[in-house]
């Protein structure tokens, strides 16, 4: 059960307090934000304990999520009801940042108000809770001078643009790109998160893929939905389906509102999506790639006589032509602990929309390439002037690091197939599909 | 900001809140009590408002009436008398037509939290549960344990409670769950409420109808289910058994942790459903919440005490990513070396090379120790089955260990070098054999070195093997002559235990240097420690240099005593099954990060591994019977430091715990007349730890002592916390207080007393002793009374600890 629930800004500001069950003080916030500051760095802060009262936070959007609690949970349950509430904001705010939740209290203190009652999770449901909901939100837009005539103070509203009667049953879940109501927007989107470790003769070493196909309903009311995947699409090693390349994956599991009737011959997932956002279904991979990783690199690092490190770095894409990399970012973590010292870093990059630049307090060399085609190859010089290099700190110059984006694109080659709604939405409903593959831990041994 | 600045704000709200202009334009009216509430969230003190809210209350909007009832939960304690005003309001709307103005009603009536307003809650509370609309019911069931918890020393009615569990039933499935936490509530104190067949059974049918949240609540409290019969069990592991794959992680661990204690008397069924939880497991490892990652890797630590082959295969599912936060990756940085066999060793020892660069020091220092545990014999420990294998097997990697410890030496990095060093330390220690490999890594040594444990690991070293490393005297001088602008006391004397032994293999060149540190530490030093060990070895050096010898070069016994720290055999499931799924796990993690064994240390290696200064404990006191101090300690109970108490901790927990284990004893011992701080060492060496103590001429003489005690040999040991807090009260027994009790003490508890002081005296002489007054400091013959306490334990982990303390005292006023 839960004491209290707060939530802070990264600064410390609070934003939200709401005491369940009156057993702890409200200094508890500040003392929580002591803690969480003075903390050491090889304290793990999720748990931290002061006085009988245990605090577990989450970070999200810049901010703390905390939940307070006398009892001994479960932290799996506290965590994961934070990560929900999280989205259940996300969802009815439009986005996650300071502003929002500053702008949003009243409609925060309301979704608190539902979800939790005397400390004891009540529903996390949309289903359910947009039918206590009454607080419209407000949409955290950067505010102009425009903006501000019809604004009231505090962001409320005035009475000015408030036209439309109490439709609290059938509002929309505002969209994340802030446009309101109106819409019936349903997205699928399958997310697969790719880690990489590939040794320093170019062998693979490790290979994980991470995968969830996520619905976005803005529809206030759908019946079913059918996503049809890949029809060869198998789990497990044994079950290997057709001739041609399988999409395979190890392990699967699925939300428990879908139905799997159609699954096993077609291959097709049946739901009745809520409003907001949810996770239909997760998968993984492990070592086995169905492709060839994305990206290679050939490196070579040399001191000069100058007494500089020259690094040489070549980055191959080995995806098809057609598609192409966002935001790739590149750091080649140098543990070469002087950099202070340094008197300066020259590069060589092979295109001008490229930077690279060195970042003292992470002892690393970020190189950003804003969009990379397929099949294509990029390369980079850099020069280093390191005080006292030695050969032996040569020889310690770590490992590459990717974080990058690949848009419509997926790894395991999970498709979907085609997606219906029954019975036909009256009016113009759109469906949009979205493929992403991204990245924070794409390793590569030099 | 001019709005955040009280007082004008306060009155121009107020104003505008009696405005009836605005009072009747509801928008402009639900505006300003958007600021109020705005305000308050803030942080300022609204409070002044209160009669104002309390008639914005009566109002038909529901927006506006939720705003006022945060408003007025937060405030009803500053103004009880007003808040009487708002329950017309409330009960009125109690009777509303619109179930969601009944609920709200009901529910903001309990969150005053005013006992005086309960006796107006408790008609519409029964209403309510008889409401029909099941969010009005919902309300009303939560209602009854929010008055419980008001009101604790009222009994509930028994009807109430009959229709709470009547309520079990009720088709909307929040509702039952709320009954089932309402009822745990209200019957605490009978232990919650009552679990039976049908009860169980109905639970257990509907478990599918609840949401994650209910379900991980119904989960645990079905734990204290015991079925009847074996039949009975497997149906309910089997209706349970797809739950351990759900792919939300709580319900999983819910599961997990019921299938522990149904069957913690079938072992082969708990590690089956370990098995199954695996995949679930090692997703929520790499879920894309950090929070829930690090709760999961903390769960598979839990795990792999017991099953320690379980997640063999997947070890690379815990390799860091680059963008990781540190406490993560010391997470599994910690998985990953339990993880390691014969397969996959030489990758592993790759992928914790690559993070012994890590941008983050503690990240980089945990890889550093964690590769400190492939050489010592780890792996073959691991897995028994290859343990023949293991000789060939180990010794390969052993110097591909100590070439990346060596290798990274070369980095010239403070604090790669401080741990590497700490870590060659601890691995030479337990396996000499290594010696000659870190000799010739310290051959070429010339840094200078400002972390405190790195140059007490490097003294240590030195010692040891100074006569195969040729340059150590000119090092040892260095230190030597630095020695005044030596701040830490550690290493000083670190740097005099290292100078003797190195003396000892090379007298001709240290002899000059030695005497100068002796000198320096005798005569100038101010620490007592370091002065009272540099008397010490000058003493010793007068009795001969063989004796030097024997008490500085015998001491090295590594290969015996460690056993429990290189292999540990697997932990039975319910050494932990009962920490699984609480916070506690997550908590172990916070005090461990950077230890990477916390809990094999046993007493003997945790004073030579956690005071590294100390790594010979003969050395510290020489005098001490060895034999007789770690005896006591070693059979059946350990004492150990594991966590420390404040002087305000110590005085609560004194007061507390009249009700635990409680035990006087007279110990046949004068007041030490040794200095506080050598008696302090002393008592740490067997981890009693002093917390206070008088100035050894003040009468009455006391000390204040406390420690931990932790069964490793008792058969109960699932059902007791592993570790109880000991304190003790040391007097001397000769101030008027004492005799008042001693009176007591012989009056009371007569034959306690003499069944738990048998190794002191009679009791005959020490009542005789007793009418004659007792001796006083002089005499030699002076007596203790310890007084222990302790709140879960038997009485022979308290007189075991009496021995230990006895046997202290006694060698500390021989010496």
């Amino acid at each position: 059960m839960i004491s209290q629930v707060f939530i802070l800004s990264s600064k410390g500001d609070h934003l939200i307090y709401k005491d369940f069950r009156g057993e702890a003080g409200c200094d508890a916030v500040n003392k929580f934000y002591e803690m969480v500051t003075t903390l050491t760095g090889d304290q793990p802060p999720v748990v931290m304990k002061h006085k009988e009262l245990h605090y577990v936070h989450i970070r999200q959007g810049g901010l703390y999520w905390v939940a307070t609690t006398k009892a001994d949970s479960s932290p799996f349950t506290i965590i994961e009801f934070l990560n929900r509430l999280t989205a259940l904001i996300k969802d009815y705010c439009g986005c996650l940042s300071e502003k929002s939740v500053r702008m949003n209290f009243a409609l925060i203190y309301e979704v608190l108000d539902e979800v939790v009652d005397f400390g004891y999770i009540q529903t996390t449901s949309t289903d359910i809770l947009k039918n206590f909901i009454q607080t419209e939100a407000v949409s955290a837009k950067p505010l102009s001078l425009f903006d501000l005539s019809n604004v009231g103070l505090f962001g409320a509203d005035t009475q000015q643009n408030k036209v439309a009667p109490s439709v609290a049953a059938t509002r929309p879940i505002m969209s994340s790109r802030g446009e309101q109501g109106g819409k019936n927007e349903i997205f699928v989107d399958v997310i697969e998160r790719i880690s990489v470790v590939i040794g320093a003769n170019g062998v693979l070493m490790k290979a994980d893929i991470e995968g969830e196909i996520r619905v976005k309903c803005y529809m206030p009311s759908c019946s079913e939905m059918r996503i049809g995947l890949n029809e060869e699409f198998s789990i497990g090693k044994s079950q290997l389906r057709g001739y041609g390349a399988a999409v395979r994956v190890d392990e699967c599991s699925f939300h428990q509102a879908v139905r799997l009737d159609e699954f096993d011959t077609y291959r097709i997932l049946k739901l009745c999506p809520s409003q907001g956002e949810q996770t239909v279904m997760q998968y993984q991979l492990c070592d086995d790639l169905p492709t060839a990783p994305p990206f290679r690199l050939f490196s070579s690092i040399e001191r000069d006589t100058g007494g500089r490190l020259l690094i040489y770095l070549k980055l191959r894409c080995d995806l098809p032509p057609k598609r192409s990399v966002l935001h790739l970012n590149n750091n080649p973590a140098l543990p070469l602990f002087s950099y202070s010292l340094f008197s300066s870093l020259s590069q060589e990059l092979s295109s001008p929309d490229q930077s690279a630049e060195l970042q003292p307090q992470n002892k690393a060399v970020h190189w950003e390439i804003p969009r990379f085609p397929g099949g294509a190859q990029l390369s980079a010089l850099f020069k280093l002037e390191v005080p006292g290099l030695s050969s032996a700190s040569l020889q310690e110059v770590g490992s590459i690091s990717l974080s990058f984006e690949l848009p419509k694109y997926t790894c395991t080659g999970l498709q979907i197939r085609f997606l219906r709604l029954s019975p036909i939405q009256p009016g113009a409903s759109q469906r949009w599909v979205r493929y992403v593959t991204h990245s924070d831990s794409y390793t590569i041994r030099i | 900001m001019p709005y955040l600045g009280g007082e004008e704000t306060v009155r121009e709200l107020r104003r505008a809140l009696s405005n009836p202009h605005i009072q009747t334009d509801h928008l402009r009216y639900r505006n300003t009590i958007h600021r109020v509430i705005r305000l308050m969230s803030q942080g300022v003190d609204v409070s002044g408002l209160f009669s104002e809210m309390v008639k914005a209350c009566a109002t038909g909007d529901i927006v506006q009436k939720k705003l006022v009832y945060v408003f007025l939960c937060s405030y009803a304690s500053v103004n009880p008398e007003l808040s009487l005003l708002v329950i017309n309001t409330l009960r009125k709307d109690c009777s509303d037509p619109n179930p969601m103005v009944r609920s709200l009603a009901l529910r903001n009536m309990c969150n005053l939290r005013l006992p005086g307003l309960c006796e107006y809650v408790e008609q519409p509370l029964t209403a309510g549960l008889k409401d029909k609309a099941a969010c009005v019911r919902r309300v009303a069931v939560l209602g009854w344990a929010k008055i419980h918890a008001l009101l604790p020393n009222t009994e509930i009615d028994a009807a109430v409670v009959n229709e709470l569990y009547g309520l079990l039933r009720d088709p909307d499935p929040v509702v039952m769950v709320n009954c089932l936490r309402a009822l745990e509530e209200i019957l605490e104190e009978e232990g919650g409420v009552a679990i039976n067949k049908p009860i169980a059974h109905h639970l257990l049918n509907r478990l599918k109808e609840c949401d994650v949240w209910g379900q991980s609540e119904v989960l645990s409290v079905l734990q204290r289910y015991r079925p009847r019969s074996e039949d009975e069990l497997f149906d309910i592991l089997s209706l349970l058994d797809p739950a351990l794959l759900s792919h939300h992680v709580p319900i999983m661990a819910a599961t997990l942790r019921l299938f522990l204690s149904l069957c913690s008397m079938l072992p082969a069924v708990c590690v089956s459903a370990l098995e199954r939880a695996r995949g679930p497991l090692l997703a929520a490892a790499g879920s894309s919440s950090r929070e829930l990652r690090y709760a999961a890797l903390c769960h598979i630590q839990l795990l792999l005490r017991s099953e320690p082959g379980l997640m063999g295969e997947h070890y690379k599912r815990f390799y860091c990513g680059y963008a990781e936060p540190p406490y993560i990756k010391q997470s599994k940085i910690q998985v990953l070396v339990e993880l390691v066999n014969d397969d996959n060793v030489a990758v592993v020892l790759d992928e914790l090379k690559g993070y012994c660069t890590d941008v983050n020091t503690e990240t980089s220092q945990a890889a550093i120790n964690a590769i400190e545990c492939f050489p010592a014999g780890r792996i073959g420990e691991i897995r028994p089955v290859t343990r023949e294998t293991h000789g060939s097997i180990g010794r390969s990697y052993d110097d591909r260990c100590l070439g990346i410890l060596t290798g990274l030496l070369e980095l010239k990095q403070e604090h790669i070098t401080s741990a590497v060093l700490q870590t060659l330390r601890d691995l030479v220690w337990v396996s000499p054999q290594y010696g000659d490999a870190v000799c010739s890594a310290l051959e070429k040594w010339e840094d200078q070195l400002q972390d405190t444990q790195g140059r007490g690991a490097l003294l240590w070293l030195l010692g040891v093997y100074g006569d195969r490393l040729s340059g150590a005297p000119y090092i040892l001088e260095d230190f030597i002559d630095g020695v005044r602008s030596e701040v830490s006391a550690e290493v000083k004397t670190e740097l005099l235990t290292a100078t003797l032994r190195v003396f000892l293999s090379r007298p001709a060149e240290t002899q000059d240097m030695m005497g100068r540190l002796l000198q320096h530490c005798i005569e100038e030093e101010l620490d007592m420690c370091v002065r009272d060990q540099a008397l010490l070895y000058y003493r010793l050096l007068h009795c001969g240099i063989e004796d030097v010898r024997r008490v500085l070069q015998c001491g090295r016994r590594s290969d015996l005593s460690l056993g429990p720290l290189i292999g540990r055999p697997p932990e039975p499931i319910s050494q932990w099954a009962s920490i699984f799924n609480t916070l506690e796990p997550l908590m172990l993690g916070a005090s461990s990060a950077g230890n990477s064994d916390p809990s094999t240390l046993t007493p003997y290696t945790l004073t030579s591994h956690s005071e590294p200064m100390t790594s010979d404990p003969h050395l510290m006191t020489p005098k001490l019977k060895d034999p007789d101090l770690t005896a006591p300690a070693c059979s059946g109970q350990c004492l150990s430091l594991s966590s420390t108490l404040s002087p305000e901790e110590f005085e609560r927990l004194w007061l507390q715990t009249e009700k635990g284990e409680f035990l006087e004893a007279y110990v046949m011992c004068p007041v030490p007349r040794c200095s506080p701080e050598s008696l302090q060492v002393a008592l740490q060496l067997v981890n009693i730890q002093t917390l206070a103590f008088t100035a050894p001429n003040k009468l009455p003489w006391k000390m204040y002592l406390y420690t931990h005690s932790s069964h490793t040999l008792t058969p109960h040991s699932s059902t007791t916390p592993p570790n109880t807090l000991i304190l003790a009260e040391v007097l001397q027994a000769g101030g008027d207080g004492v005799k008042k009790v001693k009176e007591e003490l012989i009056e009371d508890q007569e034959n306690e007393r003499e069944e738990s002081v048998k190794e002191g005296e009679g009791g005959e002489e020490r009542r005789g002793e007793m009418s004659g007054g007792v001796g006083g400091e002089d005499g030699g013959k002076g007596e203790l009374l310890v007084r222990m306490r302790q709140y879960t334990g038997e009485k022979t982990t308290l007189t075991e600890f009496l021995s230990v303390l006895t046997t202290v005292l006694n060698a500390q006023h021989t010496a």
